[in-house]
């Protein structure tokens, strides 16, 4: 009986093969969506646990400075004649260029490369001569600095990461003390603890020291929250597809019931037949997920470098922890959208005849049940957005908010439908009014997709235009100088400032120190008093004499993502090492910046750090004197291009690393729209199909099907321009929260909220389209029914 | 000799170690200063380092025994290895100091080993006041009074589970070896300048994991440095140093090589310090058994005959498994031998695969 019951259940398919293709895209989009962004995300994780694990960082605790900035080399020397083993690594940046300096005689294995690990690679050759530097292999070789070591590639290593013999990595980087020190874990017999015996330094246990992970935890957890809401948008094609495939077998059930066919084993060949779809198509979305994310990962990879200063590669691979799980919510996925359609045929009348009937007909009851719950989210996520904490405070607003949107829809719809009244219209557009109310409900979920997906575009693209509008003016604002040049020592910057002097108005040092306050690492920054940063500086919030102050060394500025994270007010003192702390006289935007930042006065900087030279320059001048400046200073002091860029250089690199920013948001935007539009295609399609009955009369009376396929797109246009109008607000609720709540959790900024109307006016015409082409084949099917088979519907035929 | 092992140093890595010569010490020397016959001593710069040659040692071996009467040894090295014959201050590796610290036991072998580069205070070595270290392990003059830097010494090492303090007085003058401290050490002339102090008597303390232990007994210094100590055939070496019961001491060497025959020396030290030096020939070991120590076959007892002086005793270690698991490795541990005579010793044995 199984055989010839599956055969007459599969043989649906045969006869319906643009249904079957319709439930098997709708299951591979979603999960090609949702396993695209699951591929993504490990990725990233992989780096980062790459990234913790350099040196061996993860395990080994490391020495400090407490106030960030090198340790001493005499102190390192003084814990060795100590007995401590500890290891010292010299680490900066060259450009954008990560060089770490390790000393293998002293370094633990934890912390040698590989290839000097398992002695593949001799020490001798790593530290003598003229020495190596190590390299992974997609570290491409126009993007190094010039005057490296010999380079080796090697596996294992972070993109733009190089792992050198700690004395070539002082002579690049010019710096001779150690920037912190390895312990290693197991110490001498009979030492007193090390813990309190490093005076001056800071002690972090192995994995203590923050890791990009903990910074990007927000951005992952965005993409999760975009790929979730593609699924869910996959799984309303899935739900469409699968209701109208049951109830067009319905006859097909009740015949094979009639004959014998037990309930159980009915129920069980169409539960394989689902699984068997699941798998199929899912294995297919896993492929195309694949895909989506070997596109999209050079654009996520800019991101995190841009954003959080997080290195990952740009290459993606097949890797089974999201490749099960795609299948997986998969399957689940697939019992969700059908379950419904299972339920219905297990609870089938033996002998109930085969009444076609509208599919999901929703009666008031369910419309008052949808608006309740509605107006409970709505609520929640008022009160989350007031009175939530932290980031997954932001999301769930996030979240409460739209789905309470899809909810209030399908009321909201048929409100806005009742309440308008044609004055004179005549009974074919009231007929027209009527029969799109009557449509609502079936349509209702894809409509619920839809205004989804627009509202997230609306959302995502005010936020993002937001940023852009208010980053642009910033970096207008902060690149007040011309020029920027770094030169190589000083002797160099000395010889520079003599040559430099009389042709320009100022030469202002940028100096800064890696340092660490509360515990996160930031940047200490030396500005010198001028009218550069006194006029054009941005403040978010300052005291009234911030500039004489910080000129004096009597207040330090902090940026705002430092001030936000610590909750730092003005006038609160800064701890910047055990006797010294500064009292905070302003908070700047730093828009695109990872780290914590903060600024002292140049003096006190040059007090205090009287080793760091004075190798980043600033320049005020005539902007039309650039060029000769530039040609000048290349010539003069032979300096690679890279150490000499102007002011609009400065802003192009700036926007790229912007507009690569958030190119992936951009991406996602559009493939959520593309799949909010194909479950729009096959909920038209599954209604056209059931439509016949209310499609007949109206064609006795005298309309051509012709003029019927007309009015069927027009009002499918009237639907979606409705969703459109009620997504708006929604979309720009959105924005509100991820500009107030997501972004100032996630990289500690708040920005202003900008309005772009002529953005959603796009969108609408993109959204009409979509709907224009989902409408326009079951308009076309309606164009070409046979004139018979309209007429059977009432000779009950059918 | 204590060509000792010498080594390493030099190559810090095993991968090329037995490339030329057991750890490098057969390859050229260029750049650096080769010995000569005839060289003269003054102290105390000969205690310090000669930074013209390439390699160069402090080596010190101690044979004690606790108040139970139970024997223990005790090894305290320092090397140096020179990438450029001169002191760079700073990261770059002018020099490479190494150190390695040995503790054996009838029941264990603990052994550790540190590295350094020269020019920055982590390791070194200093004439006025004596001191030669690595991190916390030192060898320090407590000599007063313009008696010999060398006569009064203190001598402290860790490990990660051992640690000692030896105090160690010498009880009679520095001797040299083969040519007033000219030692050739092959038959094509390769050679190094070699002298010891193997008088020293002993009190400290051995930290163990059950506890410290105080301890007496002898012990001996060499001071070693040469550019090219080996022939590159000459794959490795056995080292002995042995004390007779009427004072007397000798030490013997040979040099094996694939090719030739093993080359040996020895010098005779008498009580008083007058030293007989004997040429290749002169001394014959032979090895009497093997056992596998740490993955290899190591001739862990010898007959050793120095005829000239009557000399015809076997050798016994006091732990077969005094395996110096460095990056170098080798076998180092004190011995005891019977036959024509008895007494207490040190054997060391390199380039053993």
């Amino acid at each position: 009986m199984i055989g010839p019951a599956t055969t007459a259940i599969l043989s649906h398919w045969r006869r319906h093969p643009g249904q079957c293709l319709t439930l098997f895209l709708g299951l591979a989009l979603a999960t090609a969506l949702w396993s695209g962004v699951q591929a993504i995300n490990a990725e990233a994780r992989a780096a980062y646990r790459q990234a913790a694990s350099v040196l061996g960082q993860d395990q080994l605790a490391r020495l400090d400075s407490p106030w960030g900035g090198p340790i001493p080399l005499a102190d390192y020397i003084n814990l060795r004649r100590a007995g401590y083993l500890v290891s010292p690594v010299i680490e900066g940046t060259l450009g954008t260029f990560r060089l770490l300096g390790i000393d293998p005689l002293t370094a633990p294995p934890e912390a040698q490369p590989t290839l000097l690990a398992e002695g593949a690679l001799d020490v001798a050759d790593f530290t003598s001569g003229a020495g190596l530097i190590l390299l992974s292999a997609d570290t491409l070789p126009e993007t190094l600095p010039d005057g490296l070591p010999p380079v080796r590639t090697v596996k294992g290593l972070m993109p733009r990461t190089g792992i050198t013999d700690i004395a070539i990595a002082a002579r690049l980087l010019g710096q001779s003390d150690p920037s912190y020190l390895l312990v290693l874990p197991r110490q001498p017999a009979g030492l007193p603890d090390l813990a309190g015996n490093t005076p001056g330094l800071r002690l972090t246990e192995g994995g203590g020291f923050s890791t990009p992970g903990q910074l990007t935890d927000s951005f992952h957890l965005s993409l999760t929250a975009f790929g979730l809401l593609a699924f869910a948008v996959g799984l309303f094609i899935v739900h469409a597809a699968t209701g109208l495939a049951f109830e067009q077998r319905r006859a097909s059930f009740r015949t094979l019931r009639a004959l014998g066919l037990p309930l159980r084993t009915l129920i069980a060949v169409l539960l394989a037949e689902l699984l068997a779809f699941a798998l199929i198509a899912g294995g297919v979305g896993l492929i195309l997920g694949y895909a989506m994310a070997a596109v999209l990962m050079p654009g996520v990879a800019g991101t995190l470098r841009g954003l959080y200063g997080a290195e990952v590669s740009g290459e993606v691979l097949f890797r089974t922890e999201w490749g099960l799980a795609g299948l997986g919510i998969a399957v689940l996925g697939t019992v969700a959208a059908a379950g419904h359609g299972v339920l219905r045929v297990a609870r089938l009348p033996l002998l109930a005849p085969a009444q076609p009937r509208a599919w999901a007909i929703a009666s008031g009851q369910t419309m008052r049940w949808q608006s309740g719950a509605a107006l409970v989210l709505f609520a929640t996520a008022f009160a989350l957005a007031l009175f939530g904490t932290g980031l997954a405070g932001g999301f769930a607003c996030l979240a409460a908010l739209l789905i309470g949107a899809a909810l209030a829809l399908p009321p909201v719809l048929a409100a806005v439908l009742g309440a308008i009244r044609w004055p004179r219209a005549g009974p074919m557009a009231e007929w027209l009014w009527a029969d799109t109310r009557q449509q609502l409900p079936g349509l209702s979920l894809a409509l619920m997709a839809l205004l989804l997906a627009l509202a997230a575009n609306i959302g995502v693209s005010t936020m993002v235009g937001s940023f852009r509008g208010t980053f642009l003016e910033w970096l207008d604002q902060r690149l007040a100088s011309e020029l920027y040049v770094t030169v190589r020592n000083k002797a160099e910057a000395r010889a520079l400032r003599d040559a430099l002097s009389p042709r320009v108005d100022a030469i202002l040092p940028v100096v800064s120190v890696a340092a660490v306050f509360y515990d996160m690492p930031a940047d200490l920054y030396g500005i010198a008093d001028h009218a550069t940063y006194r006029d054009h500086w941005p403040l978010l919030s300052s005291e009234p004499d911030v500039w004489d102050r910080v000129a004096r060394g009597t207040g330090i500025l902090v940026n705002e993502q430092l001030a936000r994270r610590t909750g730092l007010t003005l006038g609160d003192a800064i701890p910047l090492a055990t006797d010294w702390d500064l009292p905070l006289v302003g908070v700047y935007p730093d828009y695109g910046n990872p780290a914590g930042q903060a600024i002292i006065g140049l003096d006190l900087f040059a007090e205090r750090f009287p080793d760091i030279p004075h190798l980043a320059l600033a320049i005020r001048t005539d902007p039309g004197s650039v060029p000769a400046l530039i040609r000048d200073l290349q010539e003069a002091f032979a300096l690679p291009p890279r150490f000499v860029v102007d002011q609009s250089q400065v802003k192009h690199i700036s926007l790229q690393v912007f507009e690569q920013t958030f190119r992936i948001t951009g991406a996602l935007n559009a493939l959520t729209l593309g799949v909010a539009a194909f479950a729009l295609l096959t909920s038209l399609l599954t209604l056209s199909r059931m439509r016949l009955a209310q499609l007949a009369p109206v064609w006795a009376i005298g309309q051509t099907r012709r003029r019927l396929a007309v009015i069927e797109m027009v009002r499918s246009g009237v639907l979606t321009l409705l969703t459109f109008v009620l997504a708006i607000p929604v979309g720009l609720a959105l924005a509100r929260v991820l500009l107030t709540v997501v972004n100032v959790e996630a990289f500690g900024w708040r920005l202003p909220m900008r309005i772009f109307p002529a953005d959603w006016l796009r969108l609408g015409l993109c959204a009409l389209l979509a709907a224009a082409l989902a409408e326009a084949w079951p308009a076309w099917c309606l164009a070409r029914t046979a004139p018979a088979q309209l007429l059977k519907v009432f000779t009950s035929e059918r | 000799m204590n060509a000792k092992v010498a080594c390493l140093a030099l190559l810090l890595s095993a991968g090329i170690a037995f490339a030329q010569g057991f750890a490098g010490l057969g390859t050229d020397a260029e750049g650096f200063l080769t010995p000569m016959p005839g060289p003269e001593f003054r102290f105390p710069r000969d205690h310090g380092a000669h930074l013209g040659y390439r390699i160069e040692w402090w080596y010190l071996t101690a044979t004690l025994t606790d108040a139970d009467g139970r024997d223990y040894g005790v090894q305290w090295t320092l090397f140096r290895s020179a990438l450029e014959p001169r002191t760079i201050r700073g990261w770059r590796p002018g020099q490479i100091w190494m150190g390695h610290a040995g503790l054996t036991t009838d029941q264990a072998h603990f052994a550790a080993e540190r590295f350094a580069r020269g020019g920055l205070g982590q390791a070194g070595v200093t004439t006025d006041p004596f001191v030669a270290w690595i991190d916390d392990w030192a060898m320090t003059s407590r000599a007063e009074g313009g008696a010999d830097a060398l006569s009064l010494i203190n001598v402290v090492a860790r490990g990660l589970d051992f640690a000692y303090d030896l105090w160690l007085e010498a009880q009679g003058p520095p001797i040299f070896h083969g040519d007033g401290g000219f030692s050739v050490k092959s038959a094509d002339g390769q050679a190094s300048h070699y002298y010891s102090q193997p008088f020293y008597t002993v009190a400290g303390t051995l930290a163990l994991p059950d506890g410290n232990i105080p301890v007496t007994g002898t012990a001996w210094l060499d001071r070693e440095w040469s550019s090219r100590p080996l022939s590159p055939d000459q794959r490795g070496w056995d080292w002995f140093s042995l004390q007779f019961a009427d004072g007397a001491r000798m030490m013997g060497f040979g040099l094996r090589s694939d090719v030739r025959a093993t080359f040996t020396a020895a010098t005779w030290i008498a009580p008083d310090g007058t030293t007989t030096a004997y040429p290749d020939g002169a001394l014959k070991l032979t090895p009497l058994g093997t056992r596998r120590v740490a993955g290899r076959q190591i001739p862990i007892r010898w007959r050793v005959e120095l005829p000239a002086r009557g000399v015809d005793v076997e050798t016994a270690p006091l732990n077969p498994h005094s395996w110096m698991a460095t990056t170098v490795p080798y076998w180092e541990g004190p011995i005891r031998f019977t036959g024509s005579h008895e007494g207490r010793g040190y054997l060391e044995m390199t380039g053993y695969e």
